[in-house]
């Protein structure tokens, strides 16, 4: 499934007044694709990943997947939160179950798929678990397995690693590796780690802050799996900083003068 | 050697340390201090019964089936107004956590006829339905009811958004996200509403029997101060107080511990 941005303003209306979060945002991410989003906290990111996921409208603009107008959530576009989300008053496994149940899958289908996504998840032997007694990566691990259980055609994941542990963080990142390369999901991966954009994605988007636009583009091709510190890896993320940090100063400049 | 006072000492750390040999420890010595009191006689016995003529009188009322029957009476009388009152308060809850305009209008009226005290529903309640059981429980059921609709409604309110766009984003709609989200997520509250309903159903039920002779617990408290019988005042008083402790353990606080346990809440 590809998606497209054309044209795209989000204003939020707060208790501060109107803040525009994204303003002119052309994109357009192909079938298959793994883009990543980069840019500083409060640039929009989350914005424009909840826009694809249609829990939110653009001010201006239209969002298009598989060139059909967005106009609400979807099972095929899911988003996987920074803070997993998970529901606390279901087990492991019910977790999983509950997007297949939504959709209307029968019980033991549901069962039956849940105990398959636990087993790729590697929490096979916590099914029965509550999700606080899992530790930060499992519940990762177990948003991700939630979100692939409806079979979704996109993910959109917002900083899901953020709150991990560096070991913990690169394991799952060649998981997520591997599972990308074997399903050709579309993927749309925001962070503020650089260096993760650069394992991660086909092309590294680089967002400017307050209102958030898109700023710069690079294309990785670098062989995969990638590791992150791969000398190709710290290269171009190295590179891509620089990038960052000349719009950030040119951005603070503008808005000094 | 010195291995059998050692094992003694901690055999005695262990008893200071556990909670049921203080609270045994505390009862006993309550118990005495009132028994001393009474040996003192500073106030005629008709006024402060000894706690071993409590304790006879409590034995009398369970063996000519007095107590059991006024138990009974009461329990009844209040599971069928708690029933009505959970069914009514959590319905009107999960409307007024929905409808705005529904909170904005009746969620007032709730609010300002929670601070009425419920047995001020009485005089109404008796021209309406007259003088019988219907008069209690519908003190009992206007009792209970609000402060279960508002913690109902107030865990509905504040479902974190999070899980809402989670479930929406997973293709959760309609009534489907309402059972399987809106409500879960506020059951804590809700738990906490039944509790607090319970005890006010558990008020205005003693109150209403108080005012009004059926056969109950209330009514067997002022058979007490009619026969001037101090005993049975306190013994029935004794009863009430165990009833009240005795549900609170075996439902509410065994329901609020499940929930916790489950949402990770539980202190280790």
């Amino acid at each position: 499934m590809n998606l497209e941005l054309r044209g795209v303003r989000k204003v939020h209306h707060g208790r501060g007044g109107a803040v525009t979060a994204l303003e002119n945002i052309d994109l357009r991410v192909g079938s298959g694709e793994f883009v990543c989003l980069v840019g500083p906290s409060g640039c929009g990111k989350t914005t424009l990943l909840n826009l694809l996921a249609g829990l939110e409208s653009p001010s201006e603009g239209e969002v298009y997947a598989d060139d059909k107008i967005v106009c609400g959530p979807d099972p095929s576009r899911v988003l996987i939160f920074q803070e997993a989300a998970l529901f606390p008053w279901l087990t492991v496994q019910a977790n999983v179950e509950f997007g297949l149940k939504m959709n209307g899958a029968s019980p033991q289908t549901a069962e039956c798929q849940a105990e398959r996504l636990l087993r790729i998840a590697h929490l096979d032997q916590f099914s029965r678990a509550w999700v606080h007694e899992l530790s930060g990566g499992m519940k990762q691990r177990l948003a991700l397995a939630r979100a692939l259980a409806v079979e979704p055609a996109v993910l959109l994941m917002d900083e899901p690693f953020g709150a991990l542990d560096a070991i913990t963080r690169d394991l799952l990142h060649r998981e997520l590796q591997e599972l990308w390369m074997k399903t050709g999901k579309t993927v749309v991966f925001v962070t503020h780690n650089v260096r993760e954009a650069v394992v991660l994605g086909d092309r590294v988007l680089v967002m400017s802050p307050r209102p958030g636009r898109l700023v710069a583009e690079h294309c990785v091709d670098l062989p995969r799996p990638r590791q992150i510190e791969d000398v190709g890896t710290v290269n171009l993320a190295r590179r891509i900083l620089a990038d960052l940090h000349l719009k950030e100063e040119a951005h603070v400049l503008r808005a000094s003068r | 050697m010195s291995s059998v006072p050692a094992a003694k000492v901690g055999a005695l750390r262990r008893l200071r340390n556990s909670p049921g040999a203080r609270r045994l420890f505390f009862f006993v010595v309550l118990l005495a201090l009132w028994e001393g009191l009474f040996r003192l006689r500073l106030w005629p016995e008709y006024l402060f019964p000894a706690p071993s003529e409590v304790v006879t009188t409590l034995a009398r009322g369970f063996v000519d089936r007095t107590f059991p029957i006024g138990v009974l009476g009461s329990v009844r009388r209040l599971i069928e107004g708690y029933a009505l009152a959970l069914f009514i308060g959590i319905s009107l809850g999960l409307l007024m956590g929905q409808l705005r305009w529904l909170k904005e209008t009746l969620g007032l009226l709730v609010l300002g006829l929670q601070t009425l005290p419920s047995i001020c529903w009485l005089p109404l309640a008796i021209l309406w339905f007259g003088l019988n059981e219907r008069a209690i429980l519908f003190v009992v059921v206007m009792g209970a009811m609000l402060s279960i609709a508002q913690a109902t409604e107030d865990g509905v309110r504040n479902t974190p958004p999070l899980y809402l766009r989670a479930a929406r984003n997973l293709g959760a709609h309609g009534w489907r996200l309402y059972v399987s989200v809106i409500l879960p997520a506020a059951l804590p509250s809700i738990v906490v509403g039944m509790k607090l309903g319970w005890s006010f159903a558990w008020r205005s039920l003693m109150a209403g029997e108080l005012l009004y002779a059926l056969p109950g617990l209330g009514n067997l408290l002022m058979m007490g101060r009619e026969l001037n019988d101090m005993s049975q005042v306190v013994a029935v008083m004794v009863v009430i107080i165990a009833l009240g402790l005795l549900t609170d353990r075996l439902i509410f606080s065994a329901l609020e511990n499940r929930i916790r346990e489950r949402w990770g809440l539980l202190q280790q």
